[in-house]
């Protein structure tokens, strides 16, 4: 492993330029750190006295931030949002190799594989179409009305096919996506070496395609979070469901806050770690300059 | 003795525009065939026509007799006993160079894992890499990156190797590494059709030169011939050209 040599900084004196340019660079920092904190502070004073002066704010103030209804409802809803934690883990565990089969799939060429490539192409318009509480509503409540025992008809378990359809539809569009972005010639070096196509799939086309999709498929899954509430419709007593429920007994809009609350903190982990692959992935692109 | 390789009127088209003719190339065991032309006359075409990354649109090519150009003949077959070295290297960015070079011995070689590891070492000691085998690719300059594409088209133990413009990615003062390697792998008897825009080089190292021109082998023979004594006036002004630059 070859090491970069570091440059010997401080050995050597910096000269009166350089001073001056970092001065002035320090400088520059602090006046825009200075500036950014002060327009926040007066853009957020401002949206506080407009809302706060509203004519119905008293009214909302209880409806929507009470403390009382807020302590009472948390631990409910917080219990419901560990059946959408459930749901999500078990979603994303089958959508992630249902998305990358599908893609895989749709790049094999050859007669016999016709078929199966407009079956999956049907798949992915069709899934992809639908908005998911159409979807919720056909599958979740037509199902159970075949009447046939052997089907599934709990809430949860059809939720989850719903949210594995649509997303799996959504994943693999993504997938293909970074299949196309692996450069042709990566392809002709694996086939030159006598690879068959699905080896050269599995072994040099994937693994860079993953690669580059990472951040987008973060972001499906970030939605993903949001769209599991969706199956409170289907009776599944979720974060959401659990915040209807005190909501239609207290006509207080609070537990819905609670609920927003917990969505957001459930976002921000993955909004970052994706945030963070991405600025991995520009700072390789950037160092490996390949040809 | 059959040739290596044997082309004979090979035509190629991209839509409705040809970009090969009507080719004939023999190569014999062990001797360098260089491929010369101006850009755009069909060199690399050629070369993915002989790795059957292109299907012919007429003509046969034969490797040891047999004629790969046949849609029987089972493709991957035919490219593991081809080894070919890209102008961009192309290695697999997510690999070290030592898998890089183990891939084909394991997959396709189906070698056991540590059989085809100390293997792929020895190819890469061969082009004096060792040190290397855990780096990858963006680690390495372009000299050791195309070196290691060199030890992974070895690693098939290939009938016939097709080196495409190897050292016009390079710096110049790596090109002469690469060369070198070249030079060596004659030594030792490997067949290779190289496309090149190295007139030196060619002069040097090829036992035949031959100069692509409007989708035939304008002219070909020895390098002495051929680029001492161009005898049309296309082949003149094409060296000409490329000279004035070396
Ligand atoms: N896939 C393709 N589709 C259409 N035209 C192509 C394709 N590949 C190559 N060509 C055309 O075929 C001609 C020959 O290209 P080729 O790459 O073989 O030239 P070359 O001799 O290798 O040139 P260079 O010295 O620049 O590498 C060019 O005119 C090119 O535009
Ligand atoms: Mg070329």
């Amino acid at each position: 492993m070859s090491t970069q040599p570091s440059a010997a900084e401080g050995t050597v004196a910096l000269s009166a330029v350089e001073l001056d340019r970092r001065r002035y660079r320090r400088q520059r920092a602090w006046r825009s750190t200075a500036i950014a904190a002060v327009s926040t502070l007066v853009f957020a004073g401002v949206l506080l006295v407009a809302v706060t002066h509203a004519p119905g704010w008293e009214q909302v103030k209880s409806t929507y931030f009470s403390g009382s209804q807020f302590s009472d409802s948390f631990p409910r809803v917080l219990h419901g949002l560990w059946t959408n934690l459930r749901i999500l883990a078990v979603a994303e565990a089958i959508i992630l190799p249902v998305g990358l089969t599908v893609a895989a799939l749709r790049t094999v060429k050859g007669a016999v594989f016709f078929p199966v490539r407009g079956i999956l192409t049907v798949y992915v318009d069709v899934f992809r179409g639908i908005p998911l509480i159409v979807l919720l509503y056909l599958i979740g409540f037509g199902i159970p009305a075949l009447g046939e025992s052997w089907l599934p008809s709990s809430g949860i378990t059809l939720g989850t096919v719903c949210l594995v359809l649509s997303y799996g539809a959504y994943h693999a569009e993504v997938f293909r996506a970074g299949i196309l972005s692996v450069h042709p010639s990566q392809r002709a070096a694996a086939r030159s070496l006598g690879l068959n196509h699905a080896q050269t799939m599995r072994l040099v086309v994937l693994p860079q395609a993953v690669r580059a999709v990472i951040p987008p498929l973060l972001n499906d899954f970030v939605s993903l979070q949001k769209d599991v509430g969706l199956v409170s419709i289907l009776g599944v007593i979720d974060a959401v469901r659990a915040a209807q429920i005190d909501n239609y007994s207290t006509y207080n809009y609070t537990p819905y806050v609670v609920a927003a609350l917990l969505f957001i903190v459930l976002a921000i982990p993955s909004a970052r770690f994706a945030d963070y692959m991405l600025a991995r992935q520009i700072r390789r692109q950037q160092a490996g300059a390949v040809v | 003795m059959t040739a290596v390789l044997n082309v004979s009127g090979v035509r190629k088209d991209f839509g409705d525009v040809p970009v090969l003719r009507g080719i004939d190339l023999q190569v014999s065991e062990g001797t360098v065939v260089a491929l010369i032309g101006g850009s755009g006359s069909g060199k690399s075409t050629l070369l993915r026509c002989i790795n059957l990354l292109e299907v012919v649109t007429d003509g046969v090519i034969r490797l040891d007799g047999e004629d790969i150009t046949d849609p029987r003949v089972d493709a991957d077959q035919v490219r593991r006993r081809i080894g070919v070295v890209f102008q961009s290297y192309n290695l697999f960015p997510h690999m070290s160079a030592l898998r890089n070079v183990s891939l084909a011995p394991r997959v396709v070689g189906k070698l056991a894992k540590a059989d085809a590891e100390s293997r792929a070492r020895e190819l890469l000691a061969r082009v004096g890499l060792a040190d290397k085998a855990n780096a990858y690719p963006d680690r390495l300059s372009g000299g050791q990156q195309q070196r290691t594409a060199i030890a992974r088209a070895l690693a098939n133990d290939p009938r016939l190797l097709l080196l495409d413009e190897v050292t016009s990615a390079l710096d110049p003062e790596l090109v002469g590494e690469v060369l070198d390697l070249i030079k060596e792998l004659k030594a030792q008897g490997m067949t290779i059709v190289m496309a090149t825009h190295e007139m030196g080089f060619a002069r040097e190292i090829a036992d035949q030169v031959c100069f692509l021109d409007q989708g035939v082998v304008a002219e070909s023979g020895p390098p002495e011939q051929v680029l001492g004594n161009p005898s049309s006036p296309r082949l003149r002004q094409f060296l000409s050209r490329v000279l004035r630059h070396e």
